[in-house]
């Protein structure tokens, strides 16, 4: 609660993960500012996913603790000991993330406009009419506007991915986490989603973003991650970490996708 | 080929400036002798069968057209519905309460939702509808009291468990098992990321069942739960077993006995059980239709 720990957004400290025997990361530190795009790059296998998933909970932390504005999550801590929250709870603490998967995750059952509005409708009780409108803005916002009665099925995968940010913001997150938001596209449709993304990241909103995509990174990040077998190896400003990686396993990595 | 490239290649314009007009072929449609012949002798067929059943006097249609429509077998088309609608319903809110139980992280619960399936489907439902008519022998008062301890109110069975509670509560039971199953894998056949963006969202456990998992799930689950609701508008003539004894199958029986005539009275039943069916069909047909949104949109996209 003092001010050096409520100058980050998120702060993970020591955060370890096992999946059964699988250790998926190993004391992992991370700290994001306020307003910072931190990017999070490394091999298939090296826990970025996990990473993500364990600030919103998605995945329960074998050890070490995630804070959001310094508000720890997933338990309260009294007398050294670790009690969970109900699940209500966190469902409360999820609102502080929105997240975008890598296979969009779009509800089928509902149009596009039906999908941005389910956040602020069905969990933050809002009048359909606000709702809707709030929607309608998002949508215009990634660029589809006219396309909010369309079903999931009825739109192209970038069209789909850009109807999914919308649903995140929709709940108007401190903090939005993308999970390789372009991997699942055809090449000609990465460029708009990474186009919406960097809007977002022009206007001042804290994201994590998991990519392979290096040059959003230089371009975009302002914090850059490079993990490896479940661990941070190196971390730093993107254009001098990827001009001069100080770690050989980073430079090994970087040499193998630049 | 040589001339032809370098043609081309100088800036010689092959195509032709003007456009033709579109000539549609003209297509002949096939001719389908099969078909016809298939026709003719399937209404041969039918025009004999439908002279010797209409003609022969066994089938005493003056006696079926009679009681059609009369009073008891009215009110036993009646019962048989309400039975097969209640007892449903009982069904699907035990078996929805069950599949939740069954996923839930309690292990009690769990073992309770896994007991109830193995006994409900592992015993006849002749049997059950037996028991559940001589629960009131088995315990004549049912009362709510501290165990061990003073009783607070207490009532004599048979004015809770009447015959028609019997039979619903029986039937119902009895079909919660299977629905169990077929909603289980409704469930299991959605994709682990619904759950996890509506978690992303915000959304508490509730609510994803009901917004997000319960309705995608409809679209599987509905084309079994017709079945076996046409399955439990027959079985409603078990109830017998209870004794309930004022459903179609009851009310039709007890006619042909007295009159000596089976036939027409069995036509009789057959008829309503059709039509019932028939509507029942009628009713799935627009459920699925409601809940097949979003999907039947662009059936030829798998995305
Ligand atoms: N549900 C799970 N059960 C068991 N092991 C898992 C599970 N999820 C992830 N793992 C393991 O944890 C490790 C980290 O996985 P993670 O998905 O975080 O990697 P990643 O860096 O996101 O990889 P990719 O770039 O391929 O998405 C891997 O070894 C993976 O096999
Ligand atoms: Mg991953």
């Amino acid at each position: 609660m003092n001010a050096n720990i409520s100058e980050f957004c998120v702060e993970m400290q020591n955060i370890h993960k096992f999946y059964g025997p699988v250790h998926a990361l190993k004391g992992v530190d991370l700290r994001v500012r306020r307003g910072e795009v931190c990017v999070a790059i490394g091999p298939s296998g090296s826990g970025k996913s996990t990473l993500l998933r364990c600030i919103n909970q998605l995945e329960s932390i074998s050890a070490g603790r995630v804070l959001l504005k310094g508000e720890l999550q997933g338990y309260v801590e009294r007398d050294g000991r670790f009690h969970p929250l109900s699940s209500g709870q966190i469902a409360a603490q999820r609102r502080m993330t929105g997240m975008v998967f890598q296979r969009f995750h779009l509800f089928p059952h509902m149009t596009a406009l039906e999908n941005v509005m389910e956040g602020p409708a069905h969990v933050k009780g809002w009048p359909k009419e606000q709702a809707r409108k709030k929607a309608n803005e998002l949508l215009d916002r990634v660029g589809l506007d006219g396309f909010g009665g369309r079903y999931p099925g009825q739109l192209s995968g970038g069209q789909q991915q850009r109807v999914a940010i919308a649903r995140a913001l929709a709940m108007e997150p401190e903090v939005m986490l993308f999970d390789e938001p372009t991997s699942a596209l055809d090449p000609e449709l990465v460029g708009e989603v990474l186009d919406v993304i960097k809007d977002l990241a022009m206007s001042g909103i804290t994201m994590v973003v998991v990519t392979h995509e290096i040059g959003f990174a230089r371009e975009v990040g302002n914090h850059l991650v490079f993990m490896d077998q479940g661990q941070v190896v190196e971390e730093g400003h993107p254009r001098t970490m990827l001009a001069s990686p100080q770690n050989p396993r980073t430079a090994a990595f970087l040499s193998k996708v630049l | 080929m040589a001339s032809d490239v370098e043609n081309i290649a100088t800036g010689f314009k092959p195509v032709a400036v003007e456009k033709p007009a579109i000539t549609r072929n003209i297509v002949v449609p096939r001719r389908h002798p099969g078909r016809w012949l298939a026709v003719a002798v399937f209404a041969i067929l039918a025009l004999q069968i439908g002279q010797a059943v209409s003609v022969n006097p066994n089938f005493h249609w003056d006696v079926y057209l009679t009681y059609l429509f009369s009073p008891q077998v009215i009110r036993g088309v009646g019962w048989t519905l309400l039975l097969t609608v209640v007892a449903m319903t009982v069904a699907i809110v035990v078996a929805g309460l069950l599949v939740v139980m069954r996923d839930s992280d309690n292990p009690v619960l769990r073992g309770i939702a896994y007991g109830w399936v193995w006994f409900f489907r592992g015993t006849p439902i002749y049997t059950q509808l037996l028991f559940w008519g001589l629960f009131a022998v088995l315990f004549p008062n049912l009362s709510l009291a501290i165990p061990f301890g003073p009783e607070i109110v207490s009532v004599e069975t048979k004015y809770i468990l009447t015959p028609a509670m019997a039979a619903i509560l029986g039937l119902g039971f009895n079909e919660s098992a299977y629905l169990t199953e077929i909603f289980r894998a409704g469930f299991n056949s959605l994709d682990r990321g619904q759950a996890e963006a509506a978690q992303a969202l915000g959304m508490k456990p509730g609510k994803i069942w009901m917004r997000i998992l319960m309705p995608q799930a409809m679209r599987v689950i509905i084309p079994p739960t017709g079945n076996e609701t046409i399955g439990m508008l027959k079985m409603t003539s078990l109830v017998l077993a209870v004794p309930f004894t004022l459903d179609l199958t009851f009310a039709t029986n007890a006619i042909s006995n007295r009159l000596y005539l089976p036939i027409p009275l069995l036509l009789v039943a057959g008829t309503w059980y059709l039509a019932i069916t028939s509507l029942l069909m009628v009713g799935q047909h627009f459920l699925e239709r409601h809940f097949g949104k979003g999907v039947s949109v662009h059936p030829t996209r798998a995305e």
